[in-house]
């Protein structure tokens, strides 16, 4: 469990996270969704304690997380930036994490074969692929066997397999009970991944709900609906506050109304409808759209307390 | 939870241990500290060598200028720059690499990591320095004995200078982690050792002499090196001397301790 109180970190005259507030709650994938620059990784380093926050606060599991007694049992972390010295082997590099603990060494094999290392575990991690780097960074946030996993991009420049494994294994974590924290600025990625959704930009909170949810309320309410009298639903449908396109003879596209409210006033006025199927807007495009509000928002507000932010 | 979860824990011992699996895994450690041993072996039997080979023919001003303790410790000189520089690098390595955020996400505290390495380093490189420099001596010595012109280790002040010349070189070794902890770059790090170690004496001559001879003795070098020598001259006295340079190095890391706590990474 991760919890956020009015979480602000200022660099200079920069406000890279604006008074978060969130919880990441154990059980479930919850992903940090917001565009490049939008303080994801920021927040992550504060939740480390690698940077100070200028206000607020974040615990993990109750505590700062420095003031844990065994850190890495807590949270396991993979940052976006290299962590590991090049000229030191995957091996050594874990063995050193796991002494600072007193974790055994039988640990570090242990997840060098479950991040799939064994064959290259004794090669200069300077050498290693892309790839390769995510998964030594995985078997490193996983070494002290933690209640939560927080991970920063991680399926950045993973190829489809990696992809492919990174999603199971956060879906795996996340089903054994742990909290699993996994940020992109990926919409589609999110959609595939996380249960839950804490959406930023600018450092601020956008929404915090869940995927479906977000999902529905990003897609606009969109509906596609084929139905013999076309012109008489379209006019009823106007008349309900939707805008309303006419793709083709008897086909239109409502936006502003959910399919149940279509399905609903077709059924009132007796008319047979063909199709009816909610439409979801491009996942990114949506995106793009609610962030994109927040940012105007935020210009067109007079209020002095971001104005001096 | 697991058998192994029970009792693990940061602590000061254990973040000793995972600093010297971090020392001895990389290529730099072993270089540095070969190169430092062999030069002060390798270079003090070569002055030694030479000397000896040369002493039937030196002049009476040469013979008289000859002293057996400073050809021994003519390797020093290149040892001290490579276990300073490696000083240097056991913690910029981290911040150029990035290894510093798994560092300090293990030990939070952060303290504790700056206190191994320190710890560590010190005591790979006394262990190392006290048997290189004792070999340096006898190696040196027997060399000078067919001239007999060499020096007894039980000799008045010889062997506080041999033993004294491995705590200096431990110390110079820790100065420049100190320097690098705060610098937190390489490149910077290496001028700033460089600078205040080699630099900042000769730029002494430019004050007035009686200036000069009143500050130069207290700079880093001259107070460290003072350690090393038998024969009263412009230094500090040997333990006063390394004394001074042992505050210097305590101040460095004392620095970059509190730096340590304040700083982002």
């Amino acid at each position: 469990m991760i919890e956020a109180h009015g979480l602000t970190k200022d660099y200079g005259d920069k406000r890279a996270v604006d008074s978060l507030s969130f919880r990441v709650e154990p059980g479930i994938v919850t992903g940090f969704l917001g565009p490049n620059g939008s303080g994801k990784s920021t927040t992550m380093r504060l939740i480390l304690g690698l940077d100070a926050p200028t206000s607020g606060d974040v615990t993990v599991n109750g505590k700062p997380y420095r003031e844990h007694r065994a850190p890495l049992a807590e949270v396991g972390a993979l940052l976006e930036a290299r962590s590991v010295h090049t000229g030191r082997s995957a091996y050594n590099h874990l063995l050193a994490l796991a002494q600072t603990h007193g974790i055994p060494r039988s640990r570090v094999d242990e997840v060098i074969d479950l991040v799939g290392l064994h064959d290259v575990a004794r090669k200069r991690a300077g050498q290693f692929s892309l790839g390769m780097g995510q998964r030594l960074g995985i078997a490193s946030a996983l070494i002290g066997d933690p209640q939560t996993v927080m991970l920063d991009e991680p399926v950045n420049g993973l190829d489809p397999e990696g992809i492919h494994w990174m999603r199971n294994l956060l879906r795996g974590l996340a089903g054994e009970g742990r909290t699993v924290f996994v940020s992109s600025h990926l919409m589609s990625e999110m959609a595939l991944t996380a249960d839950h959704l804490i959406v930023v930009g600018r450092g601020r909170l956008i929404a915090d709900t869940s995927t479906e949810a977000f999902l529905q309320q990003a897609s606009g309410n969109i509906v596609r609906v084929r139905c013999p009298q076309s012109t008489e639903l379209r006019e009823l449908l106007i008349g309900r506050g939707a805008t309303v396109e006419t793709i083709a003879p008897g086909l239109l596209r409502a936006h502003g109304l959910t399919a149940e409210q279509v399905g609903d006033i077709a059924a009132a006025h007796r008319l047979s409808l063909h199709e009816l199927t909610p439409e979801q807007a491009s996942l990114e495009d949506a995106f793009m759209n609610i962030t994109r509000d927040e940012i105007e928002f935020k210009t067109l507000s007079t209020n002095p307390q971001w104005s001096a932010g | 939870m697991v058998g192994w979860m029970t009792g693990i824990a940061v602590e000061q011992r254990r973040v000793v241990l995972s600093e010297w699996t971090k020392l001895r895994s990389v290529r730099s450690t072993r270089w540095s500290l070969l190169i430092a041993v062999s030069a002060t072996v390798g270079i003090a039997a070569l002055a030694c060598a030479v000397v000896s080979h040369h002493y039937p023919q030196m002049d009476a001003h040469d013979r008289a200028d000859f002293h057996p303790l400073d050809v021994t410790f003519a390797g020093v000189q290149l040892a001290q720059l490579a276990i300073g520089v490696l000083g240097v690098l056991v913690i910029t390595a981290e911040y150029s690499t990035g290894m510093i955020r798994s560092s300090l996400t293990a030990v939070p505290k952060r303290l504790p990591v700056l206190w191994a390495k320190a710890a560590v380093y010190g005591l790979v490189t006394l262990a190392l320095m006290i048997p290189a420099t004792l070999a340096a001596f006898f190696l040196g010595q027997a060399l000078l004995a067919p001239h007999h012109i060499d020096i007894g280790f039980t000799h008045s002040g010889v062997a506080r200078a041999v033993v004294g010349a491995a705590l200096y070189l431990t110390a110079v070794g820790l100065f420049g982690l100190g320097l690098g902890a705060i610098v937190r770059n390489t490149a910077g790090g290496i001028a700033a050792f460089a600078a205040i170690m080699f630099v900042l004496p000769p730029l002494m001559n430019v004050l007035p002499a009686s200036w000069n001879n009143a500050v130069s003795p207290y700079l880093p070098l001259a107070a460290g090196e003072a350690i090393m020598s038998i024969t009263p001259g412009g230094q500090l006295s040997p333990w006063v001397g390394l004394g001074l340079f042992g505050a210097y190095t305590a101040a460095a890391l004392g620095i970059a301790a509190l730096l340590l706590v304040r700083r982002d990474t």
